[in-house]
């Protein structure tokens, strides 16, 4: 076998070099500045880690938009889970969800505080914990439609009597269209989370396409894949074609995983809801069918959020534009509080908190300021 | 957790795999993998579930695709210069 597919990682050094070289040809032949947005936090971490924005042409703009489920899920969820464990419930969720910011505190607070709170990789391990004891345990599940299939595949199986789930998924494809209609979006294009397709399937935003005639791509998460995806998309700008193009195939296919989209839809339902900075989100909600309401943690437990009002939101987060830069607008340089009240040792946002965040990469790695330096 | 990983399928017992991620051993669930999955096979894994068989000849189709974007810079580059000669767009 090659040595580039040995470990699937598609990061060559004079590839990405001529990649690039190529994307700045097409960028030229545009001949102004324009913006694309990619759904993604792992492309934003690659984006940075392996240095990418120093290898993009000045005149393109790539912006990140709502691609961290952790960052989109709004304080309302997070409180749900906090007020959860302030009862002397048991939760499990995934580490990534324990400092995210809610009205009362975040759910590390409510650790803090004696609450019980179990980091788990998987649900799996919650399911472990739920039949090695005898409390009620609770996982507050996140993520977008490649974390829910898990969740769906699970609840889809036979679980302990003492399990259940209180679901905060998300599903990508509705905030896109948000992002779209937004009066005088600046994109002309988007990159496409690879990983929600292979769910999804690349078919999925054949729709999106139709409406508002821009081009989607749908890339993977190397290095390569990603330069490969923005030269495809910025040759469909170029040439103005609004098509769907599939730059990840060797996990993305027409239809995706129709057997993991099957449990999807048989365990969830999309739910209107609010996405931290996005606003409503029509159907961007995953929340738990009524014949699965004996495993919703909802309908389980009344969940007393009036005991959490009592506490003022902390007076920081006023300042967070966290929801600007979720919606491109601004971006974390943009932020008074960046890298100075507001660090990932002691975050005031959810953009902080992930290591798929936004503010956090770009404090971790550096970004691209507004004349186009990069940081 | 929206991170996806890809390893390779060593050993299957049922529905968990033992799947080798560059030398850390993790069991992953099978569930909701569409294809059949056998021991050598290079999967996609998520939160402790597999969500892809990665088919060999997609990868090569890969690499493919990554010199096919490559090689469409040295026409274009000559057009390009044509076009910044003539001073126009060709649109
Ligand atoms: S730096 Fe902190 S406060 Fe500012 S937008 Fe980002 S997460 Fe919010």
């Amino acid at each position: 076998m090659p040595d580039a597919t040995e470990r699937l990682e598609f990061r060559n050094r004079d590839q990405a070099l001529r990649l690039s070289e190529r994307l700045a040809q097409v960028v030229a032949r545009i001949g102004r500045p324009l913006a694309v947005m990619h759904v993604c936090g792992t492309h934003e971490q690659a984006i940075a880690r392996f240095g990418l924005r120093g290898l993009l042409p000045a005149d393109l703009d790539v912006v990140m938009g709502p691609g961290c489920p952790v960052c989109v899920t709004d304080q309302p969820e997070v409180d749900e889970g906090v007020a959860l464990v302030r009862q002397g419930v048991r939760l499990a969720t995934y580490a990534d969800m324990l400092r995210v910011p809610g009205t009362a505190g975040s759910l590390a607070d409510a650790r803090a505080a004696g609450g019980k709170i179990d980091v788990v990789y998987s649900i799996v391990q919650a399911v472990e914990l739920a039949r090695r004891s005898t409390e009620e345990i609770v996982f507050f599940a996140t993520g977008f439609e490649t974390t829910a299939v898990t969740t769906a595949a699970v609840l889809s199986g036979p679980v302990p009597p003492n399990f259940s789930v209180l679901s905060a998924h998300k599903y990508i494809p509705p905030a896109m269209e948000i992002i779209a209609e937004t009066p005088g979006c600046r994109m002309e294009g988007f990159l496409a989370a690879g990983h929600a397709a292979t769910i999804t399937g690349w078919g999925v935003f054949e729709p999106f396409v139709a409406r508002h005639k821009l081009p989607v791509v749908v890339a993977g998460f190397e290095p390569l894949d990603i330069l490969a995806g923005l030269i495809a998309l910025c040759e469909a700008i170029l040439a103005g074609r609004q098509e769907v193009i599939n730059c990840f195939p060797r996990c993305v296919s027409r239809d995706g995983n129709r057997v993991a989209l099957d449990a999807l839809w048989r365990v969830f339902r999309p739910i209107g809801g609010r996405w931290r900075g996005i606003a409503h989100v029509p159907d961007g909600n995953l929340r738990l069918r009524d014949t699965f309401s004996h495993v919703d943690a909802r309908s389980r437990f009344t969940i007393d959020l009036a005991s959490l009002w009592e506490f003022a939101p902390p007076s920081l987060t006023a300042a967070c534009i966290c929801g600007d830069i979720l919606a491109g607008r601004l971006t974390p340089v943009d932020c008074a509080l960046f890298g100075n009240r507001c660090t990932p040792s002691d975050p005031v946002g959810a953009c902080m908190v992930s290591t798929e965040g936004s503010c956090r990469i770009w404090h971790d790695y550096g970004g691209r300021n507004r004349s186009g330096e990069t940081l | 957790m929206c991170l996806s990983v890809p390893g390779r399928v060593v050993s299957i017992d049922g529905m968990t795999a033992v799947v080798d991620f560059w030398g850390v051993r993790r069991q992953v669930q099978l569930h909701i993998v569409d294809e059949p999955v056998a021991p050598g096979d290079y999967v996609l894994n998520h939160v402790g579930f597999a969500v892809r068989r990665i088919d060999p000849s997609e990868v090569a189709k890969t690499l493919a695709l990554f010199e096919e974007l490559m090689a469409g810079g040295s026409d274009d580059l000559l057009a390009a210069e044509i076009h910044a000669q003539l001073g126009g767009d060709d649109a």
